[in-house]
């Protein structure tokens, strides 16, 4: 069985964004960016299948030279190799381009499962794996808590808004999943160790099929007019808790004056 | 030049049409003519509350393949309508199967999308969608391939309002893709939350991933029980399991606006800020002075929730 999973390198959720009035657009810090939190999940729980049913597992990225730090992370976790798309006419893709580029390397791999996570932790648009499943004419299973294969047949459980579901498609299928399919594994040394090792295959757009002009910021059918810092009247007032009981003397004294209490 | 023709993709739940479905009338109207799709078996029911809120057709199609929320037919018989109707617009509402839906066409007609749109317009000709970054920013953004534009709307961007009128109903056919479907439901669960329902509350108490440990979610639980208030959640726990989807505010979960929000041990990613943003009183809980939950806290405490949670509970305990 073969597995793709996608990955992206984004900025630190945990930290404050940085915005670029001029591009419009968010910085993107090689140095303070990591592999989105959200996808480790879905490698997680494609690396399991793969270890209990056999096969391997690919991960997908499209991002500077320097996602190659989030996706050595996917190989330290047990990815066995990994395709970056990388390309200066990149910058600035919608979801749309992004969803061509990646849906045109995995058709090549001719995977059985795409796995991804149900959105990113950047952008949160949640129109990637969507996308990409109609242009690799594979049904979809989303919002997906767990995962189970037999045979040629996905059984999966999917989050829906009163509850779940449980549905089932033939392979090949693309399903993306929340934080509650897997526990990410935390990477052993000897898995950080292997990882350096292992081999990722950079391609550019032209490798990919995709006409530069088409791509990044050119080719971008979502356009951004203009990006804006939004002003907060508020006035925070923050106390630090010192264990004596003062801050809950302030909490109860702001409950009482929103007339909470 | 002939009006703007602008579609809503209408969801039918078991209480009728979804109320952020119903919500999208009121921009669609403002923009043009406004219409409702509607692919469900029990569609017929929902078009006067449609024309009544502003809908001039419902484009209905009553088909047993849409008695199962899957994908694929819905996109399928949507495609063909739009290539035989040409609308400008469709509008999305912010719930799972919808963004599902629009996800999927996009990539079928290969036409750009927005998502999370807090509002929509034209001016002029250029379609103007605004989207929030967390609690700081705010782009404005345009289409530049389609028709048709596919926008999805924010929960409670804009609020439905009946006008006393009456749609016209087209009937439309089911089509079947070529491939057949390939999404077999096998089983659906309803899972109910107990206590107050969290939209219409005054008073939220939510935890998030500071909290530790799932069994530490009681800390959050007992101080709502206190207060009288709805119990909510980040994402992160959500996903992580610890409470059940119908908890989380955020995003992809539920949008509130109560008087007091108290966030415990809740970084305040963008995703939740989404949600709760416009609560009239934050207080936020953390033990990290730079999460960005202070950012729109009235009341920022910079500690252990796990320690401050019982105390509070106990003291508000005392004051009732």
């Amino acid at each position: 069985m073969k597995i793709v999973v996608c990955a992206k390198f984004i900025p630190d959720p945990n930290l404050a964004l940085v915005v670029d009035p001029d591009k419009k657009r968010v910085v993107r810090d090689p140095s303070q960016s990591i592999l989105d939190p959200g996808d480790e999940f879905g490698i997680e729980a494609a690396l399991q299948l793969a270890e209990k049913h056999g096969g391997e597992v690919v991960a997908v990225s499209m991002g500077p030279e320097s996602a190659d730090a989030g996706i050595r992370r996917a190989m330290a976790m047990g990815v066995e190799r990994a395709i970056l798309i990388t390309d200066q006419s990149l910058e600035g893709s919608d979801a749309l381009t992004t969803a061509e580029v990646l849906s045109s390397v995995i058709a090549s791999e001719a995977p059985d499962i795409v796995v991804t996570a149900t959105e990113s932790t950047d952008a949160y648009t949640g129109m990637v794996p969507g996308a990409m499943a109609a242009m690799l004419d594979m049904p979809q299973l989303t919002f997906v808590r767990s995962i189970e294969v037999d045979g040629q047949t996905v059984t999966a459980q999917r989050d829906y808004e009163n509850g779940y579901q449980t549905v089932r498609a033939a392979l090949p299928v693309l399903i993306t999943v929340t934080a509650s399919v897997a526990e990410p594994r935390y990477p052993s040394f000897k898995g950080m160790m292997q990882a350096k090792k292992k081999p990722i295959d950079t391609r550019d757009l032209g490798a990919v099929g995709i006409d530069a002009g088409s791509a990044g910021e050119a080719g971008a059918r979502e356009k951004v007019l203009d990006l804006s810092k939004v002003q907060i009247e508020k006035q925070t007032r923050v106390v630090e808790d010192d264990g004596t009981g003062d801050s809950v003397d302030e909490i109860v004294a702001y409950l009482k004056h929103a007339q909470a209490i | 030049m002939p009006e703007r023709r602008v579609w809503i993709w209408t969801e039918i739940g078991a209480d009728g049409v979804h109320p952020l479905s119903l919500e999208l009338l009121t921009p669609a109207s403002a923009m043009g003519t406004a219409e409702a799709v509607v692919f469900s078996p029990n569609g017929s029911g929902s078009t006067s509350v449609l024309g009544d809120n502003g809908a001039s057709v419902v484009h209905l199609c009553e088909d047993q393949v849409f008695a199962d929320y899957v994908v694929e037919p819905h996109v399928a018989t949507l495609v063909e309508l739009i290539s035989s109707e040409q609308p400008d617009l469709i509008l999305f509402p912010s719930t799972f199967p919808a963004r599902d839906v629009m996800a999927r066409l996009a990539g079928t007609l290969r036409v750009g999308v927005i998502a999370n749109a807090s509002a929509v317009e034209y001016d002029g000709d250029q379609l103007v969608a605004s989207v929030g970054y967390g609690a700081d920013f705010e782009s404005r953004v345009t289409l530049a391939s389609g028709p048709p534009h596919l926008v999805q709307v924010r929960r409670k961007a804009y609020t439905a309002e009946a006008s006393g009128g009456s749609a016209e109903v087209r009937e439309v056919p089911a089509v079947s893709a070529s491939n057949g479907y390939r999404v077999q439901v096998v089983e659906t669960v309803q899972e109910t939350s107990e206590g107050i329902n969290l939209e219409d509350a005054s008073v939220i108490v939510s935890g998030g991933r500071g909290l530790g440990q799932p069994e530490n979610f009681r800390l959050v639980e007992d101080l709502a029980k206190e207060l009288n208030a709805a119990v909510g959640a980040s994402r992160a726990i959500v996903d992580a399991g610890w409470v059940p989807y119908s908890y989380q505010v955020g995003q992809t979960g539920k949008t509130v606006k109560p008087s007091v929000y108290v966030a415990a041990g809740i970084s305040g990613a963008i995703q939740h800020i989404a949600g709760m943003g416009n609560s009239q009183h934050v207080i936020a809980i953390n033990s990290d002075p730079e999460a960005p939950i202070f950012e729109l806290a009235d009341l920022g405490v910079v500690g252990d929730a796990l320690t401050i949670l019982p105390k509070l509970t106990e003291r508000v305990r005392s004051e009732r």
